[in-house]
């Protein structure tokens, strides 16, 4: 099993994906950061007549790292299994070793600590783009606050889950384009709409806050300004994390008793 | 020497669909021999191979190796090393990374990946990216990816194609050096000439069945004898022919005498006192016997009991 993981590890670090995927996150939650900070600190007055401010305009900020970010460590967690089969490796992936419940475990393995990797370096993104800002134009960074550094743990553990998330969705929709498609679809479209539609009527709202985008959300504990948590009830971080790992262990079941029990060919 | 392990198919059978790929096919590969695995193209080596190698799952029979379906062996990469027809590479992955991303799970450190590349003559491009290889590097490539866990069974599916003249040469050293050595050593191919000097076992696959399986000495003797004969005075040799009720007929060299020995043809003459200036056992033809097996699928078992 430690083989297999160090395996894994060489196969991802060894082409360009990460890194690329990486700098993409980097790019697009800097801007964020910085687009969000600027304005909510010059009009943030205007827009919400001072209901967002200080603490609460830092914690909004910080709190936009997994609903802007999560899509990077989804396609990156994916990419561990669809580009296996995209490009074949799969046949030596597995010639190698045997073991196909190896090869799931051990790619799990590498997605969490990827996935942490990426939580740094989103957390850095965000932070690093919109606390300069806060601090010159706003009320502070308040990087000193301890409901902050929850919010930097609960990112981090998020994108440890959103990563593995994406392991499991690409072990069991295995064509690369397909996987693509379906989580940009997902992250992109579908849930924020799914979530504001679902949200609204009181029937729904259970069932909206259920929605990977919406525990995601209570896993960080970020507040109703952040996108695609609807304006329903919300989860508790534990209770996040559990419906993630839900879906997680859901998905990888069925990679391994439908597409690691067909013939690799 | 090593012991390496036995390769033993048997009645394997394997349906895609509606469609028999592989036909309860059963044969043997023994150690310290190359076995040659021959069939046209679709004729179902491939889904064989994989089928050995726990890729593919069989419809029935078993393939095993050293008695053990390959998922069960314990460090499968070590005791076997194999490089299949879709050589399967990232592209954006350099060979050096391609071997090092496989060595840990294989359990040999990198410095056998720097001797492998050295080995299969990649060691000048081993920093670039597999993308943008040619075929005969690729081919290299999955070769030293084979030999990475320095594997007592070693089996190639297509291992000359896109390989220039020399490197089949050097494919050809390499391969009987592992028989050698005690390695047993299975290698497809769709020509027979390509592994002709190669193998010493052939097993050759019709449609997903077998249609013949010897010594390659024992699939010689199928092949009709040709003898190239000439000499001064044609007419003589030809008369010879026709007194001795050979089959012969007019080749661009002389006469072509047929199904007889080259030292019958000799005595026959020199006791005619006929003055040859050729007399040739011509190269057995075997890529015709090949071709003769595999197009005549429907009546496997008559040419099986040839052999």
């Amino acid at each position: 099993m430690i083989a297999a993981i160090k395996s894994e590890f060489r196969k991802l670090f060894s082409t360009r994906m990460w890194w690329i995927l990486a700098i993409v996150m980097i790019g697009y939650l800097a801007f964020v950061g910085i687009l969000m900070s600027i304005m909510f600190t010059l009009l943030g007055d205007e827009m919400t007549g001072g209901a967002v401010q200080g603490k609460t305009l830092a914690v909004t900020i910080y709190g936009f790292i997994n609903p802007i970010g999560y899509v990077f460590p989804l396609l990156i967690g994916s990419l561990l299994f669809t580009s296996e089969f995209r490009h074949q490796t799969i046949t030596p992936s597995l010639l190698s070793g045997a073991n196909r419940t190896h090869l799931l475990l051990s790619k799990l393995v590498v997605s969490a600590v990827v996935g942490l990797l990426y939580g740094v370096i989103a957390v850095l993104a965000m932070i690093g783009s919109s606390a300069p800002f806060l601090q010159i134009l706003g009320d502070g960074h308040y990087l000193g606050d301890s409901e902050v550094w929850k919010l930097i743990a609960g990112s981090l553990l998020v994108f440890v889950l959103w990563t593995m998330f994406g392991v499991a969705l690409g072990g069991l929709i295995v064509n690369q384009v397909a996987a693509i498609v379906v989580i940009l679809a997902m992250t992109q479209f579908v849930e924020p709409i799914l979530g504001l539609v679902l949200g609204i009527p009181e029937a729904t709202r259970g069932v909206a806050q259920f929605l990977p985008a919406a525990a995601g959300n209570a896993v960080v504990g970020s507040n109703s300004l952040a996108m695609g948590t609807g304006m329903g009830d919300m989860l508790t971080r534990t209770e996040g994390a559990a419906v993630l790992m839900a879906y997680i262990v859901i998905f990888a079941l069925l990679c391994r008793f439908i597409t690691l029990r067909r013939d690799i060919g | 020497m090593v012991t390496s392990p036995t390769i033993e198919v048997t009645s394997l059978t394997k349906d895609f669909g509606p469609v028999r790929a592989v036909d309860d096919l059963t044969f043997t590969v023994q150690p310290g021999r190359v076995t040659g695995f021959l069939g046209p193209n679709g004729s179902g080596k491939t889904t064989t191979l994989r089928m050995l190698l726990g890729l593919v799952r069989p419809t029935s029979g078993s393939a095993l190796i050293g008695g053990k379906p390959y998922v069960e062996l314990d460090r499968p990469g070590a005791v076997v090393g194999a490089a299949l027809e879709a050589s399967s590479f990232h592209p954006g992955r350099s060979g050096l990374d391609h071997l090092r991303a496989y060595a840990p799970h294989i359990g040999v450190p990198d410095s056998r990946a720097h001797e492998l590349l050295e080995f299969v003559g990649l060691s000048d491009a081993k920093e670039r990216r597999v993308g943008g290889y040619s075929m005969g590097m690729r081919q290299r490539l999955a070769l030293a990816y084979a030999l990475l866990g320095d594997p007592s069974v070693i089996i190639l599916d297509e291992p000359a194609n896109g390989l220039d003249p020399q490197g089949i040469a050097w494919l050809r050293q390499l391969l009987r050096s592992f028989a050698a050595q005690g390695k047993t050593v299975l290698v497809s191919s769709h020509v027979l000439g390509e592994v002709q000097h190669t193998v010493d076992d052939v097993v050759v696959i019709a449609r997903g069945k077998k249609i013949h399986a010897s010594t390659l000495a024992e699939l010689s003797a199928l092949a009709s004898k040709r003898v190239s004969v000439d000499g001064p005075d044609r007419a003589r040799i030809s008369r010879l022919a026709i007194d001795n009720q050979w089959q012969w007929d007019t080749g661009n060299r002389g006469i072509v005498v047929h199904d007889v020995d080259a030292s019958i043809v000799g005595a026959k003459a020199f006791a005619a006192g006929i003055e040859l200036h050729r007399l040739v056992d011509e190269e057995v033809a075997l890529e015709d016997v090949f071709l003769r097996l595999t197009s005549q699928v429907d009546a496997p078992v008559s040419l099986g009991g040839q052999a």
